[in-house]
């Protein structure tokens, strides 16, 4: 093989990601990993934007207990309501969070909890309505201590 | 470590066909199986998988729960009341330890 500039810095790269991911031991997701898992709730659609609103902090100080809530616009009638709400965290070793199942009884589809992030990354919350259409809202978060503990 | 402890705030009464909201919070390390202990080793996986609500035993919301989940988990969500009744709740462990809490509510 011809080692041109290009491939040599192609390589050392890898070469050197390879080093850091051995070096602290954890393998993080990616951003591709948690598209996959995505697809797999949603059934393969692609999911619209709008109707959900996640909210999280734009800065959170300590990665170990980032509030974080979820809210989805619905009549949340028999006829009309959401299914399943999934966070992800695409920098996380692990980018699943949780998954709230709502029913007509829980009167609107809203909820809260704190969760844990490793790093400064986005947060994914994908909402499933019971006809099946998917939402997507997006935030990042920045992190200043991680909050996996390696 | 000792037996998890539940803490639920639901309101004690409500008007019919009200939508309120519920707090619950219980202890728990949320051990997240990432972490290693002073010798170096991985300190196994454990933490709440699953929280449910009931009323009158109809299911009103559930979560299934990852390790990215913060220790303590607390959980904020909302209910619409039709009637009088009484809210359960369940926090399930890895280990299958169940520990549970029950909330009457009056409607008026």
């Amino acid at each position: 093989m011809m080692l041109t500039r290009r491939s040599a810095l192609a390589l050392s790269a890898g070469a050197s990601a390879f080093a850091f991911a051995g070096m602290t031991g954890i393998a993080f997701a990616s951003p591709e990993d948690t598209k996959a898992m995505m697809m797999e709730f949603t059934g393969g659609k692609e999911p619209a934007t709008g109707t959900i609103t996640l909210n999280a902090p734009e800065i959170a100080e300590n990665g170990n207990t980032v509030p974080i809530s979820v809210s989805v616009e619905s009549p949340m009638t028999a006829e009309s309501y959401v299914e399943s709400v999934v966070l992800y965290a695409e920098g996380n070793p692990n980018p699943a969070v949780a998954t709230f199942h709502f029913t007509p009884m829980s009167g609107e589809a809203s909820a809260t909890t704190r969760m844990r992030l490793a790093k400064t990354q986005n947060v994914v919350a994908v909402a499933k309505m019971n006809d099946g259409s998917v939402f997507i809202d997006t935030k990042q978060v920045k992190v200043t201590i991680g909050g996996c503990g390696g | 470590m000792a037996a998890s402890k539940p803490r639920v705030k639901v309101p004690k009464s409500a008007s019919a066909g009200e939508v309120i909201t519920i707090k619950t919070l219980i202890s728990h390390d949320m051990e997240s199986g990432q972490r290693k202990d002073k010798e170096g080793k991985l300190i196994p996986r454990k933490i709440i998988n699953k929280f449910a609500c009931e009323f009158n035993g109809q299911p009103v919301f559930s979560c299934d729960i990852d390790p990215a989940i913060s220790a303590n988990p607390y959980f904020e969500f909302t209910a619409k009341v039709a009637e009088s009744g009484t809210f359960k709740f369940t926090w399930v462990d890895d280990d299958g330890t169940v520990s549970t809490a029950e909330n009457p509510i009056e409607v008026k």
